[in-house]
Parts: C-alpha cells; sequence; structure tokens
C-alpha cells in the first residue's frame, strides 16, 4: 500500500529544493566569525576550513591547536577523495549539539588517531567524551546537521578555499603553509 | 592564453575511458575546459577533489567540465579511481601538449599545462579565461560559477 507522504517527507524535499534553488557558489567575501561558529581559545583570530579525514589536516591540527589563538574551525569535507569526511563532520557537528567541548574534543579525538573512523569508532569516541549515544547517532543524519556542514562548505567555496588545510586572518587567505602561518599572527 | 570572444580551437582527443571526445560534443552547451599539469601531483589532485563536490550544481548551470592534461588515458583512469571523482579527463598526450598548446596554456620550459580554465559557450567561443599566476595557484570553485553567471 502506498504511504503516506510525512510531514518529515515534505519538510525534506523543501530542504533538498532550497538547498539545489539557492544553491549560489559564486565568490563572496569570507563571512566573519559568528555565534553560528565554533571557536576555541583566545587571542588573535583566525579561520581554519579542515577535513577531518584529511591526513595533512591532521599534522596541521598537531601545530595548531595549542596555538594561542581565537581559533574557528569550518567544515570542509572533500567526500569524493576522503569518502569518511562527510561522515565524521557530521559526527562532530552531532557532539556539538551536546556541548561546544564535545564538538572540540571530537574533533581532537578524530585527529589523533585516522586510523578508526569507521562508525563503531565513532561510538567509542563518542561515549568516551560522555555523550549520549542514542542522540549523537540519530542527530548526525539529520538534515540540520548536514545543512550546517554544507553551509560552512559552501562559504568556503564563494572565499576560494581550494584545498585543505586552509586559513584565514582578517578575511585573507593564508598562502604559506598555514601552521606557519598562523604561528607568525601569535607572535605579531 | 587564448582571449575571451575568440572561436574555441577544435580538437579531439582520448578520454580516460580511450575514446575520442572533441569540443563538438559539447555544442549547445557550456563547457568549462580545465588545464592542469599533472595527474597525481597533490595539488591537482585538490583542485579537481573540489571541483568533483560542486560539479551537480555547474550541472544545475547547464555546463559540463572536463581535465586536459598531458598524461595518458592510462594514468588519467588511476587518477580518476584514486580521487573518486566522475569528471571527464582527456588525454592530450601525442602529440604532446597540442591542444593545450592550441589554447596557450602550454609551459614549455616545465613541458605541462598551467592551470588554466577556459570557459567555452554553447556556440564553441571563448567565453571567458583563467590562468593561474603559477601552476601552484589553484582557481577556486567560485570563479567557475561566477565565470558561468555572465553566460547565458
Amino acid at each position: 500500500m502506498e504511504r503516506a507522504l510525512a510531514a518529515s517527507d515534505l519538510a525534506r524535499w523543501g530542504f533538498m529544493a532550497t538547498l539545489s534553488s539557492v544553491s549560489q557558489l559564486t565568490s563572496h567575501p569570507l563571512p566573519p566569525v559568528g555565534p553560528d561558529d565554533h571557536v576555541r581559545g583566545e587571542g588573535p583570530e583566525a579561520i581554519v576550513y579542515l577535513d577531518l579525514a584529511c591526513p595533512r589536516c591532521a599534522l596541521a591540527w598537531t601545530r595548531i591547536r595549542r596555538l594561542p589563538l581565537r581559533l574557528a574551525l569550518r567544515h570542509f569535507p572533500i567526500g569524493s577523495k576522503h569518502p569518511r569526511a562527510p561522515a565524521l563532520h557530521a559526527a562532530a557537528e552531532a557532539a556539538g549539539l551536546q556541548g561546544e567541548a564535545a564538538f572540540w574534543g571530537l574533533v581532537d579525538s578524530i585527529y589523533r588517531d585516522q586510523g578508526r573512523i569507521d562508525d563503531p569508532h565513532l561510538w567509542e569516541r563518542a561515549e568516551s567524551l560522555g555523550l549520549d549515544l542514542e542522540r549523537f547517532n540519530r542527530e548526525r543524519r539529520s538534515e540540520l546537521v548536514v545543512e550546517r556542514v554544507r553551509r560552512d562548505f559552501e562559504s568556503g567555496v564563494r572565499a576560494g578555499v581550494a584545498g585543505t588545510p586552509a586559513a584565514f586572518i582578517a578575511g585573507q587567505a593564508v598562502g604559506e603553509e598555514i601552521s606557519e602561518g598562523l604561528r607568525a599572527l601569535t607572535l605579531r | 592564453m587564448i582571449a575571451a570572444g575568440t572561436r574555441a580551437p577544435d580538437f579531439s582527443l582520448p578520454s580516460h575511458q580511450g575514446k575520442q571526445v572533441s569540443l563538438a560534443d559539447f555544442r549547445g552547451r557550456k563547457v568549462v575546459l580545465v588545464f592542469y599539469p599533472l595527474d597525481f601531483s597533490p595539488v591537482c589532485a585538490d583542485q579537481l577533489s573540489v571541483y568533483q563536490e560542486v560539479l551537480p550544481q555547474i550541472e544545475e548551470q547547464g555546463a559540463d567540465l572536463v581535465g586536459i592534461s598531458v598524461d595518458s588515458s592510462w594514468a588519467h583512469r588511476a587518477f580518476r579511481e584514486k580521487l573518486g571523482i566522475t569528471i571527464p579527463l582527456l588525454s592530450d598526450f601525442e602529440p604532446k601538449g597540442a591542444v593545450i598548446r592550441s589554447y596557450g596554456a602550454y609551459l614549455d620550459e616545465v613541458g605541462h599545462a598551467n592551470r588554466s580554465l577556459v570557459l567555452v559557450d554553447p556556440d564553441g567561443v571563448v567565453s571567458w579565461v583563467h590562468e593561474s599566476p603559477t601552476p601552484l595557484e589553484i582557481p577556486g570553485a567560485n570563479l567557475i560559477f561566477d565565470a558561468l553567471s555572465l553566460v547565458d
């Protein structure tokens, strides 16, 4: 028997239609850090676009995570190159819904150990961060989370991000190796 | 580099599948030609991976996108598999770089293409070009959308 349309179906289709009709990726200045951003630390402000499955990002992360910076981390998953990237970013975002500390905890955890990134490993990591696992699992697949990740990705594309890791200081792309560029910022 | 407003030089090159692909095949649609240095070099990989992520939106704008380098069809095939991309790659292998030269995107001193983008309109006329200052500089996908928004 044909299933009646559920409100959730309509919401999803409406959402998808919105995504495709407003998907406008022409150049646009980098959005400044806002209340929606994940921000950690104190010091000069920088924005990084990272892919949680990118080995070069993991290496950069070991160098920049302890720098005295006010660091905003934005999602830039490149799913074709790193098939697990979308799932990892959705997981980090879902963790963040249970507290900002959980977002950063999961990011640190994923970058510490890039060899264990399948779903059971994510559940282990979420448990060790004290998250409500059922909620984490539900929310990491939610449209809200997918859309939030996509929003960051698109803001990066529009600002000219063409690979990861990428960093911006005062709206300007850091051209050099980003951990060096960010370290130099802390020494100014 | 070829200038906007000129007729795009026609070509027929083997794809990653070994099938001949001509510029004329795209007549009636916009096509973005992505000239890039070499398969498997890290910077090229980033460029094509990011374009892959926004390929649905490029296609929504009525455009196709193809990559062109001096690599062989076999290298293209392996490169596509490694990157997990569906972007068609064309091989300007023999005579080496002849098509890339015809677009003015060949770097003689290194023997491969400079990183360049060419938008060809549905009538086969070059409507926009972008040449990177150096092969290390990747043109963001935003530039493609800027160009597409200017061409009907």
